[in-house]
């Protein structure tokens, strides 16, 4: 596979991911919003932080309030986060590279694109919003099942899944360090009002409330949903499956060493990570994430390294070698 | 409720392709023309839409570059489609065929001993000043001596029906992915005509194509590698270019995934390292195709690719320098360049041409720039031309100046009568004029597609069907007319 077209792979699974995983932010904190009492000082601000969007927003609000935040998020051109320009990057990428997946994904990231630019400001209407929110997560997740049911095991398959598992672990840190800044008491005895309400909020954008009622079977608290997100080994979403199936992954790619080892290096970090200690301190946590952060970072900068950028100082791969070196014996 | 009424169609001035007089389908197109007839106009509104979102859903787009940024344009597409009887598509295969071969003789002729210039065929100044020569290609065998491999001839119908041929593009012509497009789109749009089985397929191309590349790589025996090769995403037909590597299940790459390394092979930058290629299929402009022959700036090409073809390590198609023979003035020579190298006499016609640099034409050409179609030689697209009756005095004069300072880079023709086909407008189907470019394949053997790319002009009146400047396409059907097939015509409207 051409480096250029494994590199648009990767970011289209990347941008495709994170309007996933926006819309899902988007759903469950309008949601919370509905049930939680107006002087709460949570609000849409978080969402901004969570997304690394905060420096542009700024340039372009001067309050987080729900019509600004929503639009920012759901349909702003300008904004290379929001749902509308993930959809078209990822469209884009896949542009360049449609020769190698089956028609039916060029047409669904088409189609929902599409969709999705005629129909962005009904995210930003309360009464529209939920159906367009479904709409984006439900296109993304029929991308996600044509990709998995219809393209071949191969390269392709393999850096469109680096993309998305290393995205996805992107998006669940983030979504803990913001919220989990919030509703971390700074001391523990305390028990902030619709604490549960909130942290179940966390594990609904992840779609894992129900995951996480059937496998912790305990009420639902700040450190219990902490090491459910950040370790369990069964949880698609969880930071340590995704890194997991990420390992998995590379081990299909030629010259992984380098790639495997970062890794391993950022999912040993997350796997041993002392969660009581986090759970009781936000600066601690926040600390972590950022660690890991860098972490996903350094296997970007690996894997682009790698298979990307330039690929003249790797050795020639003669190819079908056996077959042709079988013919020459055959005309002697 | 009928709402197509034939009779009411106005086709009385010129060659109708699918109606021989009002209320008078051809033989070939009268189950088309029934069952239109027997829509509704809700019934055709729908298939207009139909087609418009299967154009919209499988992205088929070309690209324009005005209007301040690259814009993607839904291909616009006229639901009619064009039909031409299979025993006059025979004839034209036959002479599409002994045009395209002549061609490639004389290309290979002109980079090696240049015998049509010695006997005097083909004037010694018109090779002088082509702007298409490539000295660089001079001695070069490519494989088959094939020069042209994918040729796109431009067909016209004129006033009497007869078949001219108005152009041959042998650089890198454009539009089959459109071709092929077009009659998914109409299968989906109008399936019950399909039932019949009379409609020739045209989906043999792609196999075509892949067997012609693979069958020029240097290494027989290997399994080939062939590639695309595209100047990106910002060019005007990469449209096609993606959807015929994707078709072929071929490697889609641009200049700077190749290059070429001092054993003087072309290889491709891939995830596991350098993969040596065989067989390019560009579709980048010879002057962009090597900086270190041609245009140094070009940032689309690989340097070193034409050090590689000479050493024969790689095949390119079309061969650099092909593009001597789609020249505006060469093109009146070619009935003359098929008799030299063929012996045998044209079999469809060149539309009568006058050519600049010879006295009287150009003081005939002067006398009537109102009543012709002037043309630079080397231009394609439609661009810079002249159309006599519809110009203003200022462009006539404009022209006349340019034609003085350079009759060699100006030929002229008689503004044709171009034949129409009934096209949507209004909700309606209205005669607007056609041309129609099949595509040659030349390797071990020659290939024509089954019809070819109908272009058509959807403005009323107009003569310009370049998608650039507001044409649109249709489905072309080679349609069998035997009488055994006719009871199916019955089967209408279903």
């Amino acid at each position: 596979m051409l480096s250029r077209v494994a590199e648009n792979l990767y970011w289209m699974a990347r941008y495709i991911e994170r309007a996933e995983d926006t819309a899902r932010l988007l759903s469950v904190n309008s949601h919370l919003m509905l049930d939680l009492p107006r002087h709460l000082p949570l609000g849409w601000a978080p969402l901004i932080e969570m997304t690394g969007t905060l420096e542009a927003f700024n340039a372009r609000h001067t309050s987080f309030d729900e019509r600004n935040v929503v639009h920012f998020l759901c349909a702003d051109a300008q904004n290379g986060s929001s749902i509308l320009s993930a959809l078209a990057s990822a469209r884009e990428n896949l542009r360049t590279t449609r020769d190698v997946v089956p028609r039916e994904i060029w047409e669904e990231v088409n189609q929902l694109y599409l969709s999705v630019a005629d129909h962005a400001e009904n995210g930003v209407s309360p009464r529209r919003r939920d159906a367009f929110l479904k709409n984006v997560i439900r296109g993304c997740q029929t991308l996600t099942g044509l990709i998995e049911g219809t393209l071949s095991h191969g390269p392709a398959r393999t850096f469109i899944k680096l993309g998305r598992q290393l995205e996805r672990a992107d998006m669940t840190t983030r979504i803990v360090d913001v919220r989990s800044a919030s509703l971390l008491p700074q001391n523990p005895e305390e028990l902030l009002p619709f604490e549960n309400l909130q942290w179940m909020s966390v594990l609904k954008s992840l779609t894992a409330y129900q995951m996480y009622r059937q496998q912790v079977r305990l009420r639902v608290r700040g450190p219990d949903v902490l090491r459910f997100l950040l370790q369990d080994p069964h949880l698609p979403r969880s930071i340590a499956c995704s890194l997991e199936t990420l390992g998995h992954e590379l081990q299909l790619l030629p010259r992984q060493d380098r790639v495997a080892a970062t890794v391993s290096l950022v999912r040993a970090d997350v796997v041993d990570a002392d969660i009581q200690a986090l759970a009781h301190s936000p600066s601690k946590l926040h600390a972590f994430v950022d660690e890991l952060q860098i972490g996903f970072a350094a296997i970007h900068d690996t894997l682009s390294a790698t298979y990307f950028v330039n690929a003249d100082s790797v050795p020639r791969v003669t190819q079908r070698q056996s077959q042709s070196h079988a013919g020459d014996h055959d005309n002697d | 409720m009928s709402q197509v009424d034939w009779n009411n169609y106005a086709c009385r001035d010129f060659y109708d392709e699918l109606l021989a007089a009002p209320g008078k389908p051809r033989a070939s197109a009268d189950e088309l023309c029934n069952m239109l007839a027997h829509f509704s106009a809700e019934e055709l509104a729908e298939r207009k839409t139909a087609a418009e979102i299967a154009i919209r859903t499988m992205g088929i787009t070309f690209t324009v570059y005005s209007e301040g940024a690259m814009i993607d344009r839904a291909w616009p597409f006229d639901i009619v489609p064009r039909i031409i009887p299979a025993n006059e598509w025979r004839k034209t295969e036959a002479g599409l065929k002994q045009r395209v071969q002549a061609l490639n003789l004389f290309i290979d002729d002109l980079y090696h001993d240049q015998k049509v210039i010695k006997d005097k065929v083909l004037p010694a100044e018109v090779l002088a000043q082509s702007a298409n020569f490539r000295p660089q290609c001079v001695g070069i065998n490519p494989p088959h001596g094939v020069w042209a491999h994918i040729c796109g001839s431009d067909l016209v119908r004129g006033g009497d029906g007869t078949l001219y041929v108005l152009e041959d593009n042998l650089r890198i012509p454009s539009g089959v992915s459109y071709m092929l497009e077009n009659r998914n789109v109409t299968k989906r749009v109008l399936p019950e005509l399909f039932a019949s089985g009379k409609i020739l397929p045209v989906d043999d191309y792609v196999a075509q194509l892949y067997d012609m590349l693979a069958a020029m790589s240097p290494r027989p025996g290997d399994d080939p590698q062939v590639v695309v090769l595209t100047p990106g995403i910002y060019n005007s037909a990469y449209f096609e270019h993606a959807y015929l590597a994707q078709q072929m299940g071929v490697e889609l790459v641009q200049g700077s995934d190749l290059l070429v390394d001092d054993d003087d092979v072309v290889y491709m930058r891939t995830v596991e390292g350098l993969r040596r290629v065989d067989v390019i299929y560009r579709r980048v402009d010879d002057e962009f195709l090597d900086p270190e022959v041609f245009n140094p700036h070009s940032m689309l090409g690989v340097p070193g690719l034409m050090r590689s073809w000479r050493a024969g390590k790689v095949a390119l198609a079309n061969a650099p320098g092909a593009g001597v023979a789609d020249d505006k003035v060469v093109y009146a020579f070619v009935p003359d360049i098929i008799r030299y190298y063929l012996d045998q006499e044209p079999l469809i016609p060149n539309v009568p041409s006058y050519l600049c640099m010879f006295e009287d034409d150009r003081k005939y050409v002067l006398d009537h720039l109102d009543e012709l179609v002037v043309k630079p030689a080397n231009e394609s697209g439609g661009y810079g031309m002249l159309i006599g009756p519809r110009s203003t005095k200022e462009t006539r004069d404009e022209f006349a100046r340019l034609i003085k300072a350079n009759p060699r880079n100006y030929m002229a023709q008689p503004t044709l009568a171009l034949s129409t086909t009934p096209t949507l407008a209004n909700g309606l189907p209205q005669p607007r004029h056609v041309d129609l470019r099949p595509f040659i394949l030349s390797g071990p053997e020659t290939h024509v597609t089954t019809g070819g790319l109908t272009r058509v002009a959807l403005v009323e009146g107009s003569l310009v069907v370049n998608s650039s400047q507001g044409g649109g396409s249709k489905d072309t059907w080679i349609v069998e007319t035997d009488e055994n097939a006719a009871g199916a015509a019955e089967q209408k409207g279903a």
